[in-house]
């Protein structure tokens, strides 16, 4: 397994007060990072960093062994919660706006052979998360759980390197939200996806993961809490889930 | 629909049988004229050419009136898109030019009114100025206030996808706006009536606002109720185009929940 991402010595801190502390870690291609740990503990600021979305203040991190520049780019994708799709296009041209923003820089419109092209690659990949009879509907018209789907589909079509996703499944209903995990699980196998998932489902976690990581402070001064910061306090590897992985595409319904 | 129009035919009612007892009494009766006499001089109005130019004063006042208010309204509804958008999507654009905007939109316009007919003459481009700056300031506003509140995580979304400033801009901010616009266009359509009709009272040669203050001077009910009718259908006929607009250009935006 190579390294695709690695944090040194990494420290996040607004002011005075300190997010994140002495984290040092590495992400292996091809794995499925779940990230637990309480609320206010960094798991937030961590999945931004991978985002580019912020800086680190201290220590770097390197992806693919280059350091990983400060913004959004399309080699890291994202599913939030909620707002994770555009509800002014349908479940198809949401799953084709990220092939249109990459061809047309000026326009994001293709037009003949390329839009067909783009077309053809966005349906195929509604249909990998079984929306394949929802091209049409706009999110308004959608399910949570369907929204979702785009929202993961929208993403893959852009081949990330590694997909983020941040409590993805936390307002879904318990039912829905199995099929969901069958649904990522598939794909992280189907695609070889490096998944990091945020999330404050323990079991969630545990079950979806190949490594858990649990985010808190090591210390606590009760005088100055802000001044230590959270890092990685346990990181177990669940080594048998690699092999395990249930092939329940049957079971996948759509809600 | 229909119990929608029970009170406005009460209205009308209640208005002919005042009308009919006035004129019991006196048959002369001006304040409240009865439909024969309000046909009558509209009739004259509508296909009867004018003495003086030549025209059917009906129909040129209607004409100039929503020229007047096209223009406005046209220049008001683009500034909104552009400023709006600008202000909404560019931090350092808000912060230099928000308080602008909100400067201006607090000035009530029609005290703008003398400085307008000073600096631009009595003729069209006041009139159209006016409407602007009485509405295009709220609308600005409107737009930006929607665009700004996007979620964070579209923008970001859209970020991971490829997208460039440009292309939030025009992919992502610009046609949520969109509905909005059209929103605040319809009610933008009360006051750019009330700043019409004020520029055309106090100078104008033409116009359904003019023709309403001069035809005062005769207490000549006849004509002034037959215009605001007219006027009233007017800005309900543009209020249900803007709509009826939206719901098929924007069926996302209007779409009720799953």
């Amino acid at each position: 397994m190579n390294t695709l991402l690695s944090f040194k010595d990494v420290w996040v801190e607004y002011g005075d007060r300190i997010v994140i502390e002495k984290l040092t870690l590495d992400i292996e291609a091809g794995s499925f990072v779940s990230i637990v740990g309480p609320s206010g503990a960094g798991k937030s600021s961590f999945l931004r960093l991978i985002l580019g979305q912020e800086a680190p203040t201290q220590g770097e991190i390197l992806m693919d062994g280059t350091p990983l520049r400060a913004e959004c780019g399309p080699d890291r994708g994202i599913v939030f919660q909620r707002y994770s799709v555009f509800p002014h296009l349908s479940a198809l041209r949401n799953t084709m706006l990220g092939m249109e923003c990459e061809k047309s820089p000026i326009a994001t419109r293709l037009f003949g052979a390329r839009r067909r092209a783009a077309r053809e690659e966005a349906v195929e990949m509604l249909k990998a998360v079984g929306l394949g009879d929802s091209l049409d509907l706009y999110p308004a018209q959608m399910s949570g759980g369907m929204q979702q789907r785009l929202a993961i589909a929208q993403a893959l079509v852009k081949r990330p390197r590694i997909l983020l996703l941040d409590e993805p499944f936390g307002a879904l209903d318990p039912g829905i939200r199995a099929d969901m995990h069958t649904l990522i699980r598939r794909l992280w196998s189907d695609y070889g996806l490096t998944i990091v998932m945020v999330t404050h489902d323990i079991r969630e976690a545990f079950s979806l993961g190949t490594r858990v990581l649990a985010l808190d402070k090591r210390r606590h001064d009760p005088h100055a809490p802000h001044r230590f910061g959270a890092t990685a306090v346990y990181d177990l590897p669940l080594k048998d889930r690699i092999v395990h992985i249930p092939d329940e595409r049957v079971s996948i319904t759509i809600d | 629909m229909l119990l929608g129009s029970l009170p406005i035919l009460l209205l009308v009612l209640a208005y002919l049988v005042l009308a009919a007892n006035r004129h019991a009494v006196n048959p002369a009766d001006k304040i409240l004229p009865l439909p024969s006499s309000m046909a009558e001089s509209m009739s004259a109005l509508m296909f009867v050419p004018d003495q003086l130019s030549g025209q059917l004063v009906f129909w040129a006042d209607t004409l100039a009136s929503l020229q007047r208010l096209g223009i406005g309204l046209g220049i008001s509804t683009l500034m909104a898109l552009m400023v709006g958008l600008a202000l909404g999507v560019l931090p350092p654009v808000r912060a230099t030019f928000g308080p602008l905007v909100t400067g201006i939109a607090v000035i009530p316009p029609i005290a703008l009114l003398p400085i307008l007919f000073i600096a631009l003459g009595l003729g069209e481009t006041a009139k159209v100025a006016l409407i602007v700056i009485g509405i295009a300031p709220v609308m600005i506003r409107d737009i930006a206030a929607h665009v700004a509140s996007l979620p964070r995580e579209q923008i970001i979304k859209a970020q991971t996808l490829g997208a460039s400033s440009w292309q939030v801009m025009i992919r992502v901010a610009l046609p949520q706006a969109m509905p909005r616009l059209l929103h605040a266009l319809r009610l933008a359509l009360g006051p750019a009536w009330v700043f019409l009709i004020s520029a055309e009272a106090i100078a104008s040669d033409v116009g359904l606002g003019y023709r309403i203050f001069l035809v005062r001077r005769y207490l000549s009910m006849d004509v002034i109720i037959p215009y605001v009718a007219w006027i009233a259908v007017l800005a309900i006929v543009m209020d249900v185009v803007l709509t009826v607009l939206s719901k098929r250009l924007f069926p996302w935006a209007h779409g009720e929940n799953h």
